[in-house]
C-alpha cells in the first residue's frame, strides 16, 4: 500500500487535515488505531466552540482558535453539522477577587477583538440566568461561544475526506516510522507496511510516542485527566447560556453548558495523570466537580439520579502548554501535531490549514491542483426527530425500518441504525452506534434498546451475537451461548465473595 | 397522517395495558386500542420465565409468560384492537394521541380517554454514578433477562451483582443454573430491597452470598470488566476506609431500582409524585387530567404483578365509567396523608363521592423495615378508621390495605395513614 500523505490518528485534528488535503490531487490514507474516529481526546471534553475571549492570543492556541472561529460556522453548514449554535456565555463570579478576574479575562477579550461582552451586576446576571445559585454575584457575558457536537462534527469530516479519496483504515495502529537518508518512506503497522511521501503525526494523546520513533523530541504529551458529568434532558431548560465559573490558574474555570442534544454537561477538574489509558471516574473527583462546580452554580441540578453518566476526558497536554505544530527538525516529510488542548476542538479547522502550508513548504512534489470532482459536503444522516410528521411517514412509506423505534428514549428508529451501520466511516460496534445516532445514550443508558442494537449489528456486519463488541477489539458484550458454557475452557473458580 | 377514533387508547400492552383494557371492555367500552411498543404483547412477564406469579390473582403458580399469555388470549379473543410494534410519541392536550410504526407511518388517533400503562425502567449505572473505567460487561439485570431468556445469550462467566432488586436476585440464580460463578450480591442497604422469598429461593438456596452494607466503590478493566473492589459502608452509607476489597468478575449486574417512565405524561403536564415518581391520582386512577388514567409499574413500581393486574382493572372500571358517563357528577377531595415510616402512599387523594366500590384499597411503602407495628387510620376529626396490626414491615414489600367507603363521608377532608409501633389509642 502506498500513498502521498499518511495522516496518524482519527479525532478532529487528523480527520480536518484529512477534509483539508481531500480537495486537491492527492492520495491520503489516515490510520486510527480505534474501532472509530473521534475515540480520545476529541470525543470527551466540553463540546464548545470557544469565541475566544478567554484566550491568550499570543500562543499559538489563541491565535488558531480566533482564526477558526471565522470559519468553523461556515464549515458546519458545507457539512451539514449546522450544530453550532452562538449560545454566548456567561462567566460567574461570587466575589471581589472573581471580579477582578472576570475584568481582567473581559480585557483579554477586548484585545482578542471580541465584540459585544459586558459586565453584568447581580440582577442583570439573575435574569439570564435564573437558576443560578443566589449568591452569585457578577457575571460577564460574552455572546459568541457556540456548543457542538464532537462525534458528529469528527464523523463528518472524515466522511467529506472519504466521499473525496481518502482511506480511513480503523482498527489500524503504528509501530514503527520507517525511514531512509533522513526522509519518511511509510510506517508499518499491525496491518502491514504503507509507504507514503508525507507523514502527519495527529495522534493525540500518544503524538510524543510517534514523533519520538523519528528523531529524539523536546516535549512530551502529559494527559491532564477531567471528569464531567452529563444530565437529563429534563435539566436541560435550567440555563440558557454556557456558564462558566471564574477562572482558575490551569483552567478556564469549570463550566455548565447545555449539549447540542439538550442535555447538561457538567465539568471539569483538571489532573496531570502518567497512564494514558485511565478513563475512570474517581468519586473523589466526582464530589468536589460537584460541590465546586456543579452545586455551586446551579444548586438544584442533584448529585444523582438524573446523571446519565460519568465520564472522564484527557486533555493532550504538551509540557509547553502550547500547540506544538512544526516539521520535525532532523527528518524530512514529518509533521507533528502535538499538545493539542483546549480549544483543539475549536481550532482544529485553522489547525487543518496551518499544516497544509507547512506540507507546501516540505520538499515534496505533491500535486496540489484541485480536484475536478471535488465534493464540499456530504448527505447527512437522516435523522427522524428533524423530520416533520408528515415527511416521518414519506420516510416510512419508503422503507418501514424507518417506523421501527428501536431506542425508546431518544426515539431511535432501526433505519437511523443500520444506516449508520453503512456510512463511509461505519458504526460497528454499541458505542458506534450510540455515538452516531444516540441510541442507547438516554436515560436508560442501552437498558432496553441494548439487545435490539446488538441483533441489528450481528444481522448487518454478519457476525455471531458473541463477536459483537461494545467498543471494539475484545470488548465482546456477551459470552457465551445458554448451554454452551465450557468448563474446561472457562475455567471458573466457584469462590464467592467472603468478608 | 392517518387519523383514527378510538374511545379509549391503552399506551402498553404489558400486564397493566392488557388487564385495563379488558376491564374497560367488560364496563361497557367499545372501540378500545392498545398500542404496544414490542413486536408482541405481554410486556416484560415475556422475559420472566421463573414462577411465582399469579398466585394471589390465579391462586396458581405460573411463570410470567403463562400468567401474559391469559390475559393475551382473552384480548386476541375480544374486538379490542392492538398496534404492535408501535410507538406513542405524544399525547396531545386535545384528547389526541400520535403514534409511529412500520406500516402506518406516524398517526393520530382522536380518543375519549387514555390509560398510560408504559411500565418502568430500570436505574442505570449513571444514576449512582459508581466511578472507575466504563468497560463492557455492565448492565442492568433486567438487560441481563433479556439476553438470556430471550435471546440466549449468557454475558459472562463470573458475575457480581450490585443490588438486591428482585430482577437481580432472580438472575442470581438463572446464571447459576447456566453454570456462571455468581459470586454475590451487594446491597448498600442494612436490608434486603426485594421480596424476601427470591432472597431464600434464589440466593441462600444456591450459597450465594448476599453483602448488605456493602458498596461498589470502584469498577477496573479496559476493555471488557476485570473486577471491582467493594467496600462496606457506615450508617451515613459512605464507605469505611479499610474494608475495600478487590473481586474479580467479567460481569456486573445492576438491579438497583426501577423508575416508571413516565415521559409521556411529563411531557402531557400530568402532576407527578416525587417519591414514586409517577403521576398523582385518585383511587379511580385518574391523574390531574380528567381523561388520563394510570396503572401499574408507570404509576409505581410494583412487586407483585398480582397488584398490578388489580390496580389496572379499577383504572380500566374507571375509564369506562368516564366513557360511558357513569361517573358522580360532584367530586369531593379528600387528600391522604401520611406520616412515621411511609415512603408513599397510592392513591394520594380519594373522591368521597365516589359510590363505586365498597372499599378502596390502598398501596403503601415503608421507608425502613420495621417489626410489629400499628397501621393506623385516622381522618380530619381523629376519627380510628382502621387499626391493623403488622408483624413485619420492609421497604422492598408493598403494604396494601382496604379502606370501607363508608367510613369516609362528605365531612371528611383528609385521612392521615400512620405506621409506627406506637399503639393506638
Amino acid at each position: 500500500m502506498k500513498t502521498d500523505i499518511l495522516i496518524i490518528g482519527g479525532g478532529v485534528i487528523g480527520a480536518s487535515i484529512a477534509h483539508q488535503l481531500a480537495k486537491y490531487n492527492m492520495d491520503i490514507i489516515l490510520v486510527e488505531k480505534a474501532s472509530d474516529v473521534c475515540m480520545g481526546t476529541s470525543k470527551a471534553n466540553s463540546a464548545m466552540i470557544h469565541s475566544g475571549f478567554n484566550i491568550d492570543g499570543d500562543k499559538l492556541k489563541g491565535k488558531l482558535a480566533l482564526a477558526a472561529n471565522k470559519v468553523i460556522r461556515e464549515l458546519c453548514d458545507d457539512l451539514s453539522v449546522g450544530y453550532v449554535k452562538p449560545l454566548g456565555s456567561i462567566t460567574v463570579g461570587f466575589d471581589e477577587t472573581d471580579l477582578e478576574k472576570m475584568k481582567k479575562t473581559f480585557e483579554n477579550g477586548a484585545k482578542n477583538g471580541i465584540k459585544g461582552m459586558k459586565l453584568l451586576n447581580q440582577k442583570e446576571l439573575h435574569e439570564m440566568e435564573p437558576h443560578l445559585n443566589p449568591e452569585a454575584k457578577y457575571g460577564l457575558f460574552e455572546p459568541e461561544t457556540g456548543i457542538i457536537n464532537p462525534f458528529e462534527y469528527t464523523v463528518a469530516l472524515a466522511e467529506n475526506a472519504v466521499l473525496n479519496g481518502t482511506t480511513v483504515m480503523l482498527e489500524t495502529e503504528v509501530l514503527d516510522i520507517i525511514i531512509e537518508n533522513k526522509t519518511v518512506k511509510g510506517v508499518k503497522t499491525n496491518k502491514g507496511d504503507i509507504a507514503a511521501r508525507v507523514i502527519i503525526n495527529a495522534a493525540g494523546l500518544y503524538a510524543d510516542k510517534i514523533a519520538s520513533m523519528v528523531e529524539e523530541i523536546d516535549f512530551d504529551i502529559k494527559p491532564r485527566k477531567g471528569q464531567y458529568f452529563l444530565y437529563d434532558k429534563k435539566w436541560g431548560k435550567i440555563l440558557t447560556h454556557t456558564i462558566y465559573s471564574a477562572p482558575t490558574k490551569v483552567s478556564k474555570g469549570m463550566i455548565v453548558v447545555p449539549t447540542i442534544d439538550g442535555n447538561i454537561l457538567a465539568g471539569s477538574n483538571a489532573e496531570t495523570i502518567e497512564d494514558k489509558t485511565d478513563l475512570g471516574t474517581t468519586s473523589k473527583a466526582l464530589n468536589e466537580i460537584y460541590i465546586n462546580a456543579i452545586s455551586h452554580l446551579f444548586p438544584e441540578l442533584p448529585r444523582m439520579g438524573d446523571v446519565i453518566t460519568a465520564f472522564t476526558g484527557l486533555r493532550a497536554a504538551s509540557t509547553s502548554e502550547d500547540f506544538i505544530i512544526e516539521p520535525a527538525k532532523t527528518v524530512k516529510g514529518f509533521i507533528n501535531v502535538a499538545g493539542i488542548q483546549s480549544p483543539g476542538l475549536t481550532s482544529a479547522p485553522a489547525i487543518a490549514t496551518m499544516v497544509e502550508g507547512l506540507i507546501r513548504e516540505l520538499d515534496v512534489d505533491l500535486d496540489f491542483s484541485p480536484k475536478a470532482n471535488y465534493e464540499k459536503g456530504r448527505q447527512a444522516p437522516v435523522s427522524l426527530a428533524d423530520l416533520s410528521y408528515e415527511e416521518r411517514t414519506a420516510l416510512i412509506e419508503q422503507n418501514p425500518d424507518f417506523g421501527e423505534i428501536v431506542c425508546r428514549c431518544e426515539s431511535i428508529s432501526m433505519g437511523e441504525i443500520i444506516n449508520a451501520i453503512h456510512r463511509p466511516i461505519p458504526a460497528t460496534n454499541m458505542d458506534a452506534i450510540k455515538r452516531r445516532v444516540r441510541a442507547g445514550m438516554g436515560r436508560c443508558q442501552g437498558g432496553f434498546c441494548g439487545p435490539k442494537v446488538l441483533n441489528i449489528l450481528s444481522k448487518e456486519l454478519g457476525i455471531t451475537p458473541l463477536e459483537v463488541t461494545q467498543k471494539g477489539n475484545k470488548s465482546f458484550v456477551l459470552a457465551f451461548k445458554n448451554k454452551e458454557l465450557s468448563l474446561e475452557e472457562g475455567d471458573i473458580n466457584y469462590e464467592k465473595i467472603s468478608i | 397522517m392517518k387519523k383514527l377514533v378510538y374511545d379509549l387508547v391503552v399506551v402498553g400492552g404489558g400486564p397493566a395495558g392488557l388487564a385495563a383494557a379488558l376491564e374497560a371492555r367488560k364496563n361497557g367500552v367499545e372501540k378500545i386500542l392498545i398500542c404496544e411498543r414490542a413486536p408482541y404483547l405481554g410486556g416484560i412477564l415475556n422475559q420472566c420465565i421463573h414462577n411465582g406469579f399469579g398466585l394471589q390473582y390465579f391462586k396458581e403458580e405460573l411463570t410470567g409468560p403463562e400468567y401474559a399469555s391469559r390475559f393475551i388470549a382473552e384480548v386476541e379473543n375480544s374486538d379490542i384492537d392492538v398496534k404492535l410494534g408501535t410507538m406513542v410519541m405524544e399525547i396531545l392536550e386535545g384528547h389526541q394521541i400520535i403514534g409511529v410504526n412500520k406500516k402506518d407511518g406516524m398517526f393520530a388517533v382522536e380518543t375519549k380517554a387514555v390509560i398510560l400503562a408504559m411500565g418502568c425502567r430500570e436505574r442505570t449505572r449513571g444514576a449512582i454514578t459508581i466511578p472507575g473505567s466504563r468497560p463492557a460487561g455492565i448492565m442492568t439485570a433486567g438487560t441481563a433477562q433479556s439476553y438470556v431468556n430471550l435471546e440466549g445469550y449468557i454475558p459472562g462467566k463470573e458475575v457480581v451483582i450490585l443490588g438486591s432488586g428482585d430482577i437481580g436476585l432472580i438472575m442470581a440464580r438463572r446464571l447459576t443454573l447456566e453454570g456462571v460463578n455468581v459470586k454475590g450480591v451487594i446491597e448498600l442497604m442494612p436490608y434486603s430491597t426485594g421480596l424476601i422469598r427470591n432472597k431464600v429461593q434464589c440466593l441462600d438456596d444456591f450459597g450465594i452470598p448476599l453483602l448488605l452494607s456493602h458498596s461498589i466503590i470502584e469498577i477496573h478493566g479496559k476493555e471488557r470488566l476485570e473486577g471491582v473492589t467493594i467496600a462496606a459502608v457506615d450508617k451515613n452509607l459512605k464507605p469505611i476506609e479499610g474494608t475495600e476489597q478487590y473481586v474479580s468478575c467479567d460481569t456486573l449486574l445492576l438491579s438497583v431500582g426501577l423508575i416508571p417512565e413516565n415521559e409521556l405524561s411529563n411531557n402531557l403536564g400530568c402532576e407527578m409524585d416525587k417519591v414514586t415518581r409517577g403521576p398523582v391520582v385518585n383511587e379511580k386512577r385518574i391523574t390531574n387530567i380528567p381523561w388520563v388514567f394510570a396503572c401499574g409499574n408507570v404509576l409505581h413500581v410494583h412487586d407483585l404483578v398480582d397488584n398490578v393486574t388489580q390496580e389496572a382493572e379499577i383504572a380500566g372500571q374507571a375509564a369506562a365509567a368516564l366513557i360511558t358517563n357513569k361517573t358522580n357528577e360532584e367530586e369531593k377531595n379528600v387528600e391522604i396523608t401520611h406520616d412515621n415510616n411511609i415512603g408513599y402512599v397510592v392513591p394520594q387523594h380519594i373522591d368521597a363521592l365516589n359510590n363505586q366500590g365498597k372499599v378502596v384499597k390502598f398501596f403503601l411503602r415503608v421507608k425502613n423495615p420495621d417489626e410489629d407495628v400499628k397501621l393506623v387510620v385516622k381522618d380530619n376529626f381523629e376519627n380510628i378508621l382502621l387499626n391493623l396490626s403488622k408483624s413485619i414491615v420492609e421497604p422492598g414489600t408493598m403494604v396494601t390495605f382496604n379502606l370501607p367507603r363508608k367510613f369516609v363521608t362528605k365531612d371528611t377532608s383528609t385521612i392521615n395513614i400512620s405506621i409506627s409501633k406506637e399503639q393506638a389509642e
